[in-house]
């Protein structure tokens, strides 16, 4: 191995995010996947030939594309013998796709990685019944036409109902909303708290878009049949919600004492991004400056049957120690925000005494500065498309670190089935 | 296995009782059915016939992706006279009947083009296995060149595959590709190329052991009522004709001969039928039309082989991968979409407003879509060449681009402008060329900071279906991009012409007299539809009013001032364009113009255009009166171009015209016909054209001198 390779962020790019069952609600993932892909490296202007690994994660995957990341390698952009990964760590999959590339070149493996995330939620598949599934297969193997009358014959109607899958966890059956609204009556975070956050997000991701920030990470969508629908931006973020209106939507999970609402959620979103990691060295011999050094991550888990999204209370302790530096030393934070509920239940577990005691630390983490956390909006306002997420996320801090002027910056991400994502990275 | 080691064009091998006869023409890198080749089949086919260890045979090919190319042409070119054609017709049905009377079976194995000769060969043998490649085509092309098949391929394919797939074929001179012809009954078996080697041996095995195979009359119910009854095949004959009629303009006899001998051989037998195929071969090989045709082929044979540089200068074109199109309009995103389909290159569509480049994307996939819907590619072949799309307003897909063709609007400041942002986004050593039809390409490239890797080229719209495109390198252009740009157009399914850097280039310099002088036609009154319809009848596609609404009233009015602005009053141009302009005509594209036209379609003369001009339709003005003015105004600026070097060789001149704008090819071009007149003749009648109707029609020097000293353009057969 070569003196000691620093793995860093070039660039990322991503498609707008939009609502599902909006914009995207015909285009395939793979397609979304696929234009993030191409965009970044059209507007690197790296040569496909240089890419060694491509890596895209992918939560809910269409069986007629199981593989999405072979199908981005596959863009004729790059060539075919490029190997591709595609991955699954719930809503970390993109920071997870990152951290593959992190791992690759500093084993020495590979000097370029296209990596990303990609989830539609417009395009998911909807499973038949098991018994239907049974009754398929057996007609499909069956050798005479008396054989395959009988297979049908046994179908009833109530076979016919379909199954979608659904966001809840399969080990506990709670649904993430509902693990969001236990997690806000036993850490005791208020609606009002709640409902700020959400606002924050929204009018932080307005500005962001109004000043060119946030859709300068964004490739153009051509939508519609003539192509001349073009997508610019996010659907999901309102520039003119306010506190009175997010006040006034009704809780879902519990409707009498919650206080989780779809204002202060994440919404289903579709959407792809693409962040572009490579040896620092090598960026530069091809004349392309880095962004930011990915200075270190960790993952973590809790047991699921507690309190859901608690691992970036772990993970980010982790990420820390990894990197060798305080929470004290961050200047910028991006916090992945599926429930407001679960971002302010984070913060106070990283501030408080008694966890820092449970994980054994000398001390708790510290307080979140909101003002340097989350400055152009997050996932409430922006939208969630789980395995697309994470690179948005990086793309974003690397290039606020940059404009800021911030050393370290950090990302936490919480994941179905109570994991925890976190990364450090470092100015270039 | 046994061989034998001779420098011939036919290899032997006898594997298990089959002899493969392998065809390798030395030195060449097709298959063709030379003189030679057919005395080394011949002998091959008579050593094998007494040979007890041979059963049957195959005839493969040694090249890659070529079965037989056809006849050689060469040894058509030689032919002294109608006599001595006919003969060769004659020695080639007796060779192919005597593959068909061979004792043993003979199978053909196909992979690549079976064309012409190369296919009637294949008809003759007993059973044909064809591989599943898109390389692998079957066709007669005979009456592209003017000629009919002359080797029994009137006669064979029709009983083989029905009278109408037959004449789809024959009449057309197109091919097909091997699934197609599997469908069609022309080939027994459609195989991988891995195979088709070992299946065709396998084949021969089995008619060795089984018996030639018999066939069912082809044609289906329908075939059968209209094929094998007089009054079906009176009707059957009937529309082909009136089709190839209407195609043909009635100035083409190849086609008419070749439905004859269909005809005669179905009615009175094979052997009037190859009587008749062989004499009319005969007729054909020795006509005019067709040797003006065979020269077009050799001219752009030629041509492909052209780099486009001056004798003396030599460049190695670089590789075009990634090409980057500035202007998502009309032009932009058509090349685009094209350089996509044909060349298989990644482009990127640039324009200042996305609404415009989502446009463009979408004009350019439809051109894909196109060849989809026409199963000229798969879907998984279409979805990879779609991918290679894409656009947006910055400059991304321009820092890594090997050439940008900037397609914006015709205004020599904007394009500047345009060109210096170019070359601030792309790599130092990008090729820029600029699609102008009327801007000097050294204007553009003034104010360049590397004028040496700017040139024009010039599409012509649709640039999907248009064949031609002019190169047009300034004074200093480097040569490597000349050839750079000479080969990325051919990649696009071109035929490049290189031309000097003059107002108009070629095509709209010789255009542009034509164009004026139907406008003063108009102008005396001329009917619009005698107009058109006389030069239709002179051999063009369209006539010139026709062209003008193609075109675009706008473009051809601002193209007409450029020239007009550069070459004075002998270009000036009519007024009916300007006049019908300031009317909101624009041609097809607004639905007004000359013509009326209903959903998109020309349904008849405007018959309003003429009190919008102010004339009234006379009939004083002859057919022969306007074709004399229209096509001598265009020969006098072909050669006046000629002089000023505007084309670098008659040969290209020509091919431009045919492919430019659709010169009728069996007139040569109008150099050509030039040579055919007489350049006397010519200064003869452009005297008498300038005498009545003014000084735009005075010969040019060019003329005057080749007329005093007797030279031509071209070398006298």
């Amino acid at each position: 191995m070569a003196s000691s390779p620093r793995p860093a962020i070039v660039a990322g790019v991503r498609t707008p995010f939009a609502k599902s069952g909006t914009v995207f609600r015909d285009v395939p993932a793979v397609e979304l996947a696929r234009h993030a892909a191409r965009e970044l490296l059209l507007r690197v202007g790296l040569p496909g030939r240089e890419v060694d690994e491509v890596a895209f994660g992918q939560v809910v995957a269409s069986p007629l594309t199981p593989n999405v990341a072979r199908e981005v390698s596959l863009l004729p952009q790059l060539p075919p013998d490029i190997p591709a990964y595609s991955l699954n760590r719930a809503c970390a999959s993109a920071g997870q796709a990152i951290s593959y590339a992190y791992d690759q070149i500093t084993l020495g493996h590979a000097d370029t990685l296209l990596v990303g995330g990609v989830e539609s939620l417009s395009d998911i598949p909807i499973l038949h019944s098991r018994r239907l599934s049974r009754i398929l297969v057996e007609a499909s193997k069956a050798k005479t036409l008396r054989q395959r009358v009988m297979a049908f014959a046994s179908v009833r109607p109530r076979d016919l109902v379909p199954v979608s899958p659904a966001i809840a966890e399969p080990s506990t059956g709670e649904s993430m909303g509902q693990s969001a609204e236990k997690m806000a009556k036993e850490n005791g975070i208020g609606r009002e708290e709640q409902d700020r956050l959400a606002l924050r997000s929204h009018q932080r991701a307005a500005a962001a878009t109004a000043d060119g920030r946030l859709t300068a990470e964004i490739a153009p969508w051509f939508g519609g049949p003539a192509m001349d629908q073009v997508v610019t931006g996010d659907n999901g973020i309102r520039a003119d919600t306010s506190l009175e209106a997010l006040a006034a939507l009704r809780p879902v999970f519990d409707r009498r004492y919650g206080t989780v609402t779809a204002g202060n959620s994440s919404p289903l979103t579709d959407g792809a991004s693409a962040v572009l990691v490579m040896r620092d060295d090598k960026a530069r011999a091809l004349g392309l400056e880095p962004l930011a050094y990915i200075r270190s991550y960790a993952t973590a888990a809790v047991d699921p049957g507690w309190q859901l999204l608690m691992g970036p209370a772990l993970a980010v302790p982790k990420a820390l120690e990894r990197a060798g530096i305080a929470w004290s030393d961050i200047g910028l934070w991006e916090i992945h925000e599926a429930f407001a509920a679960q971002v302010l239940s984070n913060a106070q577990a990283w501030a408080s005494k008694a966890w820092a005691d449970r994980l054994g630390l000398p001390g708790p983490l510290g307080e979140l500065d909101w003002d340097r956390t989350n400055v152009m909006g997050g996932s409430i306002a922006i939208g969630h498309p789980f395995a697309a997420t994470g690179g948005r996320i990086a793309t974003t801090l690397a290039n606020e670190m940059r404009r800021r002027e911030v050393q370290f910056g950090l990302i936490s991400i919480c994941a179905q089935g109570g994991m925890g994502f976190a990364m450090v990275l470092e100015r270039a | 296995m046994t061989a034998t080691a001779a420098p011939s064009a036919v290899r032997i091998a006898v594997e298990n009782g089959v002899a493969v006869l392998t065809l390798d023409l030395p030195g060449e890198p097709v298959n063709k059915l030379t003189a030679g080749v057919k005395r080394e089949l011949e002998e091959a086919f008579a050593r094998l016939r007494g040979d007890p260890a041979v059963r049957a045979v195959v005839l493969i090919s040694g090249k890659p992706d070529i079965f037989i190319a056809g006849a050689d042409i060469d040894e058509f070119t030689r032919l002294r006279g109608q006599a001595e054609a006919e003969e060769l017709s004659r020695e080639g049905q007796a060779m192919l009947q005597r593959v068909e009377d061979y004792p043993k079976p003979v199978v053909a194995a196909i992979h690549g083009a079976c064309l012409g000769g190369g296919l009637e060969l294949a008809l003759a043998c007993h059973y044909r296995v064809a591989t599943d490649h898109p390389k692998t085509q079957l066709g007669l092309p005979e009456v592209q060149l003017g000629i009919i098949p002359g080797a029994g391929g009137t006669q064979r394919l029709p009983r083989l595959i029905g009278v109408r797939a037959a004449l789809d074929i024959i009449l057309a001179g197109k091919s097909e590709p091997a699934a197609k012809a599997h469908r069609l009954g022309l080939v027994d078996e459609l195989v991988p190329p891995s195979i088709l080697r070992r299946v065709a041996v396998a084949a021969a095995e089995r008619l060795a052991r089984e018996g030639k195979p018999t066939r069912r009359a082809p044609g289906g119910l329908l075939g059968g009522v209209l094929e094998r009854t007089p009054p079906g095949r009176a009707v059957l004959f009937g529309q082909a004709r009136k089709a190839v009629l209407e195609k043909t303009g009635g100035h083409y006899p190849a086609p008419l001969a070749a439905l004859e001998a269909v005809r005669v051989g179905l009615e009175r037998g094979e052997r009037a039928g190859y009587e008749l195929e062989h004499r009319r071969f005969g007729e054909l090989a020795v006509s005019d039309v067709s040797r003006k045709l065979v020269r077009i082929f050799f001219a752009s044979t030629a041509l492909k082989k052209d780099n486009g540089l001056p004798p003396g200068v030599a460049a190695e074109p670089r590789a075009v991968e990634r090409l980057a199109v500035v202007g998502a309009g009309f032009m932009g995103a058509a090349i685009a979409g094209t350089a996509v389909t044909q060349a298989g290159v990644q482009a990127r569509l640039k324009d200042t407003d996305l609404a415009r480049v989502g446009k463009g994307l979408k004009a350019a996939t439809d051109i894909l879509a196109g060849r989809l819907k026409r199963r000229r590619i798969t879907k998984y072949e279409y979805r990879r060449l779609a991918a290679l799309l894409s656009g947006g307003v910055d400059w991304a897909g321009f820092r890594d681009a090997d050439l940008v063709i900037e397609a914006v609007f015709e205004d020599l400041e904007v394009k500047r402008q345009v060109l210096r942002e170019v070359e601030r986004a792309i790599p130092p050593e990008a090729i820029v060329a600029t699609n102008t039809s009327t801007i000097p390409i050294g204007e553009i490239a003034a104010g360049a900071e590397r004028p040496g890797r700017v040139l024009g080229m010039h599409f012509f719209s649709p640039v999907e279906k248009m064949p031609l495109l002019e190169v047009i390198p300034h004074e200093g252009t480097e040569p490597w991009a000349i050839v750079t740009a000479v080969h990325f157009g051919r990649r696009m399914g071109k035929t490049v012409i290189v031309v000097r850097d003059r107002p108009g280039f070629w095509v709209n310099r010789i255009l542009t007299p034509y164009l004026n002088e139907a406008g003063r036609l108009l102008e005396e009154g001329v009917p619009i539809d005698v107009i058109d319809r006389t030069m239709t009848r002179f051999g063009f596609p369209v006539g010139p009013i026709a062209l003008l609404d193609e075109v675009g009233l706008d473009v051809a009015a601002k193209a007409a001032k450029v020239m007009h602005q550069a070459f004075g009053d002998r270009l000036e141009p009519a007024e009916a364009v300007g006049t019908l302009l300031a009317d909101r005509r624009l041609g097809r594209k607004n639905g007004r113009g000359f013509y009326v036209y209903h959903e998109g379609r020309k349904t008849g003369v405007d018959e309003s255009v003429y009190d919008t001009l102010g004339v009234r339709p006379k009939e004083g003005i002859g057919p022969d009166a306007v074709e004399r003015r229209l096509v001598y105004a265009m020969l006098n600026e072909a050669a006046m171009a000629v002089g000023e070097g505007v084309v670098r060789t008659p040969r290209d001149g020509d091919i431009g015209a045919i492919f430019g704008f659709g010169f009728p090819p069996f007139r040569g071009g109008p150099l050509r016909m030039i040579d055919d007149l007489g350049a006397a003749k010519v200064v003869l009648e452009l005297d008498a054209l300038a005498a009545a109707h003014g000084d735009r029609f005075r010969p040019t020097e060019t003329l005057r001198a080749m007329a005093r000293e007797g030279r031509r353009f071209y070398p006298a057969d």
